[in-house]
């Protein structure tokens, strides 16, 4: 009998959860990621390679306001590389002495300098649609890094039939509602890589979507290293205190 | 645990020796763990990567003219800019050392001798000196003079009266330029 | 109380005149507890572990956060980001909110299972429901601090709760915003509320101690302990069982921290406020879906919010509603069945509750409502036709006799 329920509450717990765990919308299909697994750790020439595709491409709309020019000195840039990376923009700063605001290069310690300087001119700029900050893109959407290579490899040059796309949209298969205000960004030979690699389309999306990732968790190296040895360590413990309970449990009953 | 204080007779039984090792082991283990558990607590309250990141601060110094002081911000503190007068530089460097509470020369305290830069801050008990301004009281030796308690400090900043037992600090600082300097 | 005596003078001496340590020898060393107590008598003990991560991490967190819609989504990434150790701190109070509900949620489970409600234990079960009822008020609350978008419309929606209230509804709803949307000063009450609601909490376990050690453990046969010989002291023994439960609770519990620390958590949240436009799904977090569910059941609006808070309260008037004497499920075989049917409804409300209120799920999540209300008719009539098995002499009795009771049933014995 209590097999029969404990089954049967294990069939309840999994009719709970598998369906709660998939999600909505078009199937996401899964890629191979650096960093998945406990023991994946992020690849930094993959990082660097998606910062040159966000710094060439993505960051003429998109803004990433949570992200400091000095954060990128993990992906394996020197001092000198990153105040070279900040002071391409220019921020506003002041008052000055007269009293006036003014315009200085960035430095280090600003945060990434967002291409319009409000929603509303970012709008403007762009059809009436507002580019997302990516700073947290790959957490804020489900399916985190899956679903934003999805977006960036599955436009449609031409919709299915059936289905009508409003003038200056775009139809993308992984989009929820396929409609999407963002043209085809990346194509292949969109940018030279630095380090040679070949820019095929597949290779510029993996690269974004790893930067991306970064961005939103940059602690994640640390989290994994640091969670091993956190396991371990309370893994010693427990036996510990279980032989010990084994022991004191010895004369009961 | 009364059976471990007392002083035991000859080899205590196997199960008991075992019993006290489990016993140690486990509890090193467990006060190890919870010790290393409360330093993310703890080094929570260090300043965070944001507020190292802005520890330094570079200043323009092209439109100080000789004699005249500012003050910039670095770290949250005060730092005083003076650019010295000859004479200042004179009264500063003549001065015996042996008449200083907290001897220092001038030249240690001064990269270039016209550009005197310190923190503003009172060693007593972190009261911002007097004398910046040109209407301000800068005691008796042509310096700062504390409001607060009392203490006067010379042209290069030196402790000369009053209850502060030592100079104003002298931060870190790298001159990129002949009137741009880097504080931090 | 007085008159213990300890070896060390000093220990001696401050407890002569003030005897903390009497009372801590009194009640977690010498505690007489059953010595059947199973494995699922480690929750309570674990509940309050969670309880002591949350204040810690909580109060650390507070001093790097800010209270304003203005900054409070970038305090809480500066956290993440620049403070030292500022995402580990997050993620063990983000997931420890959910890890305190796991916990509670089978302590609660474990309760009704083997009767642990019953006389005298009416009070020790009430304060632990109003635990629960603090619980939750904070952990929604916590849940608005991060200001993201399932801050913003999951505060939206539950404060409007009240506005179900006849007459003084909308009044009440206003003045838990302090204005006439969920905007700043909602928030900066709660942030209020949120930190001072966990030391109320820390109250209430105190009382819930008290009542524990007045009426004792229950245990897995549900009988009260005939003498010494059915009970061993606290310390060592079960001071090392938790210790054990505690270990393996870290392993779980840590595993997520690191390696899937948004698993409870929604993307919507990473998304800042904005009141300008609603997420197309809003759930509130997992440990208010089955009560969301009972919510969305009944298709009035008053209605609804009666029954999802008339859900709780008529907990506390479990240990009348049963009217059986025999505490443990292990003695009623029907009680048994209708457990775990019971258990099986909560989670079906919980995925009821997770899903779009459309097709099926409205039929589902309202046959699971009429069930879970069922269940409490079901006890008083249960009491009445059941016919228990024979409840064993002692707790010793069935170790001693190979588990064969040999005593006809008879009614709970006095306490």
């Amino acid at each position: 009998m209590r097999k029969f329920l404990t089954s049967t509450l294990a069939a309840a717990l999994m009719a709970v959860a598998v369906p709660a765990l998939a999600s909505e919308g078009p199937k996401l299909e899964h890629q191979t990621w650096a960093w998945n697994g406990p023991f994946g750790q992020y690849d930094k020439a993959q990082l660097r390679r998606g910062f040159q595709v966000f710094r060439e491409v993505c960051s003429n709309c998109h803004s990433m306001k949570l992200v400091a020019y000095r954060n990128l000195e993990y992906l394996g840039f020197s001092d000198d590389e990153v105040k070279a990376i900040a002071a391409e923009k220019q921020v506003q700063d002041g008052p000055n002495d007269q009293g006036d605001m003014y315009q200085r290069p960035a430095r280090p310690s600003d945060r990434i300098v967002p291409p319009f300087p409000n929603d509303q001119a970012a709008r403007a700029s762009n059809n009436g649609a507002l580019p997302p900050d990516l700073s947290l893109m790959n957490k804020a959407r489900a399916g985190g890094p899956d679903y934003v290579y999805g977006i960036l490899t599955n436009f449609k040059d031409n919709p299915p039939e059936g289905v009508t796309i409003p003038d200056g949209m775009y139809y993308n298969e992984t989009f929820p509602g396929h409609a999407i205000a963002m043209p085809p960004p990346i194509a292949d030979d969109l940018v030279t890589y630095a380090d040679g690699t070949k820019a095929t389309k597949e290779q510029i999306a993996k690269d974004t979507v790893a930067f991306l990732n970064w961005a939103a968790e940059p602690e994640l190296d640390q989290r994994h290293s640091l969670g091993i040895k956190a396991l371990i360590f309370v893994f010693v413990m427990t036996v510990l205190f279980y032989a010990l309970k084994r022991k004191i449990w010895a004369d009961v009953h | 645990m009364a059976e471990t204080s007392t002083p035991s007779q000859g080899t205590p039984p196997e199960g008991e020796s075992r019993r006290d090792f489990l016993l140690y082991a486990a509890s090193a283990v467990g006060v190890a763990g919870t010790a290393l558990a409360v330093w993310p607590l703890i080094h929570s309250m260090n300043p965070a990567a944001d507020t190292l990141a802005l520890s330094s601060t570079e200043v323009d110094l092209s439109a100080v003219a000789e004699g005249q002081a500012i003050t910039v911000t670095w770290r949250g503190k005060p730092v005083f800019i003076r650019h010295r007068t000859a004479a200042e530089i004179e009264a500063a460097r003549n001065v015996n050392l042996a008449e200083l509470r907290d001897p220092e020369t001038d030249e240690k305290r001064a990269q270039k001798p016209e550009w005197l830069i310190l923190v503003g801050i009172c060693t007593h008990l972190g009261c911002i000196p007097m004398g910046q301004k040109p209407g301000d009281p800068k005691g008796e030796y042509g310096g700062w003079f504390c409001p607060c308690h009392g203490s006067v400090y010379d042209t290069s900043g030196r402790i000369r009266k009053g209850p502060a037992p030592l100079n104003l600090a002298v931060p870190t600082y790298t001159f990129l330029t002949d009137t741009s300097v880097r504080i931090g | 109380m007085s008159g213990q005596q300890f070896d060390n003078k000093i220990v001696q001496w401050i407890d002569d005149r003030l005897p903390v340590f009497s009372i801590l020898k009194h009640s977690a060393v010498d505690y007489p507890t059953p010595k059947n107590l199973s494995y699922w008598w480690n929750f309570g003990s674990l509940a309050g572990v969670v309880l002591v991560i949350m204040l810690a991490t909580g109060i650390f967190l507070a001093m790097a956060y800010a209270a304003n819609t203005g900054l409070a989504f970038g305090a809480v990434e500066h956290i993440m980001r620049d403070v030292n150790y500022g995402w580990l701190l997050r993620y063990l109070h983000m997931n420890g909110a959910s890890f305190f509900f796991i916990c509670v949620y089978i302590h609660i489970f474990r309760g009704l299972y083997y009767g642990s409600y019953k006389a005298p234990r009416e009070l020790l079960w009430a304060i632990g429901l109003v635990i629960y009822l603090v619980m939750m008020g904070t952990a929604f609350m916590g849940y608005v601090l991060p200001w993201g978008q399932m801050s913003f419309w999951g505060a939206t929606v539950i404060t409007n709760l009240f506005s179900a209230i006849p007459v003084v509804g909308d009044y009440i709803v206003t003045l838990l915003w302090g204005g006439f949307s969920v905007d700043n000063p909602t928030l900066n009450r709660f942030f209020a509320l949120h930190y001072l609601l966990p030391f109320v909490i820390l109250g209430l376990v105190g009382l819930h101690m008290v009542a524990l050690h007045t009426t004792k453990s229950n245990n897995p046969l549900g009988i009260d302990a005939k003498g010494p010989q059915d009970t061993i002291p606290f310390h060592p023994y079960y001071t090392v069982k938790d210790l054990v439960g505690i270990g393996v609770f870290l392993l779980v519990y840590l595993a997520v921290v690191f390696f899937a620390p948004n698993f409870f958590g929604e993307p919507d949240n990473y998304v800042p406020a904005n009141p300008l436009v609603t997420p197309p799904h809003i759930v509130p977090e997992w440990y208010f879906l089955p009560f969301y569910a009972i919510l969305r059941a009944i298709p009035d609006k008053l209605g609804g919010v009666v029954a999802m808070f008339g859900a709780i309260i008529i907990l506390f008037f479990l240990p009348w509603i049963d009217s059986s004497k025999v505490r443990s499920a292990k003695f009623r075989p029907i009680f048994k069945q209708v457990f775990w049917i019971f258990l099986i409804d909560c989670l079906i409300l919980g995925y009821c509750g997770s899903q779009p209120p459309e097709g099926d799920i409205v039929v589902v999540g309202r046959i699971a409502t009429a069930v879970y209300f069922l269940f409490f008719p079901t006890l008083w009539v249960l009491g009445k036709v059941e016919k228990p098995r024979p409840l064993p002499h002692s707790i010793s009795a069935p170790v001693l006799k190979g588990g064969a009771a040999g005593h006809a049933a008879q009614p709970m014995e006095k306490a």
